[in-house]
C-alpha cells in the first residue's frame, strides 16, 4: 500500500507534463475542429461558436487541401520506399564480409541523420541553384542543361525527397544493420549447402529474417515522412504553384498565419487518421501474408 | 579474382555513398570561409582562395548569433536535464515498482506514441498563453519536461536490473528514493547517457514548435533564426553557410564524441516492446 504510493510519486511528474502537455491538447484539438475558433475567439472567447462538421465539410472542399494531401503523398509514396531501399542497400554493404574501415564509413553515412534540418535545408538551396548549384555545375560537365530545381514545380517536390533521403537514411541502416548483425551465420551456411547463389541467399534468407524490422521501419518511416513541414518552409515556402505545401504546411499557415484554430484543428485531426489507417493497413497486410 | 572485383564494388559503393553523405557538409564548411560573393562563380569554387572569418564576424556581431547559440544551449540542456530526471523515475517505476494500473497506463502511453505531436499545437498553443508562457523560453522547455519515448527507453532497460538487488536494499532499510538515487540511477548510467544525447539533439534540432511559440527573435533557437535569416539573405550563400555551420557543429561534434550511447538508444527505440 506505503510502497504503491511512493510508486505514484515516481511516475506522477512525467505523467503530469504527459496528460498536460500532449494528451489534454490532443483531446481538446478533437473538440476545437468541432468549433469555428479565429482571431476573434482568440481574442474573447464568447466569439467562439459550435458548428459540428462543418469545418470537416469546408476542409474537404478546399483545392489547396487536395493539393496539400496529393503533394504529402507523393513526398511519401516516393521518399519512402526510397529512403528504405538505400538504407537497406547501404547495410548490406555495411555488413558485407568484403567491406573496409567499417566503423569509419558507418560513421560518415549516418552523419546527415544528427544535423539539423534547418541548417542542411539552407545548404541544399544553394547547391540546387540554378546559376552556381554544385549538382547543376556537375550536371553540365556530362551535358545537362541547367535545371530550375526549386523553382519549377515538377523538380521541386523531388529535390525535396532527396534532400529527405540523405538526411534519413542512416538512421534506418543502423538498425538494418544491428538486424542483420543477428542473423545467425548457420543459416546461411545451410543456404550455400544447398547451392544458394548470392542473391537467393538475399531473397531466401536475409529478406524473410528481415520482415518483421522491415514492417517497423516502414510504419514508423511512414509516419514521419507525413509530418512534412520543415523542409517545404525553408526551401521553397510551398511554393512554386503551391507544389510543396504539404498538410502540415497547410495547418501551419491556416492556424498561426490566419489563426483559424478551428480549421487547424481540423487538418491536424485528418492528418492523425490518415497516419493512424496507413499504419492499421500496413500490419494488417503482413498479418494476412503472415497467415497464408 | 573474382573476390578482388566483388570486394572492389563493395568498398567502392561505400566510398561513394559516404562522399555523397559528407560532402554537403563539407562543402558548406568550405564556403562559409569564402569572402562573400565568391561561392558565386563558375565554376563553383570548392576551396576558399583567400579564406576569411568575416563570414562569422558578422554574424557574431551584427547579426545576433551568440544570442541564438545561448538561446539553443539554454533550451536544449534546461529539457535535456529535466527529461532526465522525469523519465528516469516514471521509467524505473514502470520497470520495478508495483501499483495499481501499471500496465494499463504503460500501454496506453505506447498507443499514444502514434499521435503526431502536432495534433497537440493549436491547443497547447492557447493552453500556454493562457499560462503566459508563451513567448518564453518555458513555452518550449514546460511541454518537453517528460516525453513518452523518453519512459520506454528507460523501462525497458530498468527491466533488466535483477530484483534481489533492490531487495537486497529494501532489507538494510534503505527508502524508495534513496534505493532510486544511489543504487538505480548509476546502474541506469548507459541508457541515462543515450536518453541525453537523444534529447538533446531532439531539442537543438526542433523547428516547428519554437517557431510557433517564439515569436520574439531574441528568444529564438539556432534553427529559426537560421530559417528567418536566410529568408532575408538570400544572396549571401557565405553567410549562411556560416550559419549552418554554427547551428550543426556543435550536435555533430557531440554525436561524434557519444556515438556510442546515441546509437544504443536509437537501437533499443527501434524494438517495441
Amino acid at each position: 500500500m506505503r510502497l504503491s504510493a511512493i510508486a505514484w510519486g515516481f511516475v506522477a511528474p512525467a505523467l503530469l507534463v504527459i496528460g498536460m502537455f500532449f494528451l489534454l491538447p490532443v483531446a481538446t484539438a478533437a473538440v476545437l475542429s468541432l468549433t469555428d475558433f479565429d482571431i476573434y475567439a482568440l481574442a474573447d472567447l464568447r466569439n467562439l461558436r459550435f458548428v459540428g462538421f462543418e469545418n470537416y465539410a469546408r476542409v474537404l472542399q478546399t483545392p489547396l487541401f487536395w493539393q496539400a494531401l496529393g503533394n504529402t503523398f507523393y513526398f511519401v509514396v516516393v521518399g519512402v520506399p526510397l529512403s528504405i531501399m538505400v538504407s537497406l542497400g547501404s547495410a548490406l554493404l555495411l555488413h558485407s564480409r568484403l567491406a573496409r574501415f567499417k566503423p569509419l564509413f558507418r560513421t560518415a553515412l549516418f552523419a546527415p541523420v544528427v544535423t539539423t534540418l534547418v541548417a542542411v535545408a539552407v545548404v541544399w538551396r544553394y547547391l540546387f541553384q540554378t546559376r552556381y548549384g554544385m549538382v547543376n555545375y556537375a550536371l553540365g560537365q556530362i551535358g545537362v542543361h541547367p535545371i530550375d530545381w526549386l523553382g519549377d514545380p515538377r523538380t521541386a517536390m523531388p529535390t525535396i525527397i532527396l534532400l529527405a533521403v540523405w538526411k534519413n537514411f542512416g538512421y534506418n541502416m543502423v538498425i538494418f544493420l544491428a538486424n542483420l548483425q543477428a542473423i545467425p551465420e548457420e543459416v546461411y551456411e545451410a543456404a550455400r549447402i544447398d547451392g544458394a547463389s548470392t542473391f537467393q541467399q538475399f531473397v531466401h534468407v536475409t529478406l524473410p529474417m528481415l520482415a518483421p524490422t522491415l514492417l517497423l521501419v516502414g510504419i514508423i518511416t511512414t509516419a514521419g515522412y507525413f509530418q512534412l513541414f520543415a523542409e517545404p518552409y525553408v526551401m521553397t515556402q510551398g511554393g512554386p504553384l503551391r507544389s510543396t505545401v504539404s498538410v502540415l504546411y497547410f495547418m501551419y499557415e491556416e492556424g498561426f498565419k490566419w489563426w483559424n484554430f478551428g480549421t487547424a484543428s481540423t487538418v491536424a485531426m485528418l492528418l492523425f487518421v490518415l497516419i493512424f489507417a496507413v499504419t492499421w493497413g500496413f500490419t494488417r497486410v503482413t498479418k494476412n501474408e503472415a497467415g497464408a | 579474382m573474382r573476390s578482388f572485383v566483388a570486394s572492389a564494388v563493395v568498398n567502392g559503393l561505400l566510398l561513394g555513398l559516404a562522399l555523397i553523405s559528407v560532402f554537403p557538409l563539407l562543402w558548406m564548411l568550405s564556403v562559409s570561409f569564402m569572402p562573400a560573393g565568391a561561392a558565386s562563380a563558375l565554376p563553383p569554387p570548392l576551396f576558399p582562395r583567400t579564406p576569411t572569418l568575416a563570414n562569422y564576424q558578422e554574424l557574431f556581431w551584427r547579426a545576433g548569433m551568440v544570442r541564438y547559440l545561448t538561446n539553443s544551449l539554454l533550451l536544449a540542456a534546461a529539457v535535456t536535464s529535466c527529461s532526465l530526471v522525469f523519465n528516469s523515475m516514471a521509467g524505473y517505476a514502470f520497470a520495478k515498482l508495483n501499483f495499481a494500473g501499471r500496465q494499463r497506463i504503460f500501454k496506453a502511453l505506447i498507443g499514444a506514441l502514434i499521435i503526431p505531436g502536432q495534433v497537440a499545437m493549436m491547443p497547447l498553443f492557447l493552453l500556454l498563453k493562457h499560462m503566459g508562457l508563451v513567448n518564453t523560453y518555458g513555452g518550449v522547455i514546460v511541454p518537453a519536461m517528460a516525453g513518452i519515448f523518453g519512459i520506454f527507453l528507460v523501462r525497458q532497460y530498468a527491466l533488466t536490473i535483477p530484483d534481489e538487488i533492490i531487495e537486497a536494499a529494501r532489507m538494510d532499510g534503505a527508502g524508495e528514493f534513496r534505493i532510486f538515487s544511489s543504487i538505480i540511477v548509476p546502474l541506469l548510467a548507459p541508457i541515462l547517457a543515450s536518453l541525453a544525447i537523444f534529447t538533446f539533439l531532439g531539442c537543438w534540432n526542433d523547428f516547428m514548435w519554437p517557431l510557433i511559440v517564439l515569436t520574439d527573435d531574441k528568444l529564438q533557437p539556432l534553427p529559426v533564426a537560421l530559417a528567418s535569416l536566410s529568408r532575408e539573405h538570400v544572396q549571401d550563400s557565405e553567410m549562411m553557410m556560416a550559419g549552418s555551420v554554427v547551428t550543426v557543429l556543435p550536435v555533430l561534434v557531440l554525436f561524434l564524441a557519444l556515438q556510442k550511447y546515441y546509437i544504443q538508444g536509437l537501437l533499443v527505440g527501434s524494438v517495441k516492446g
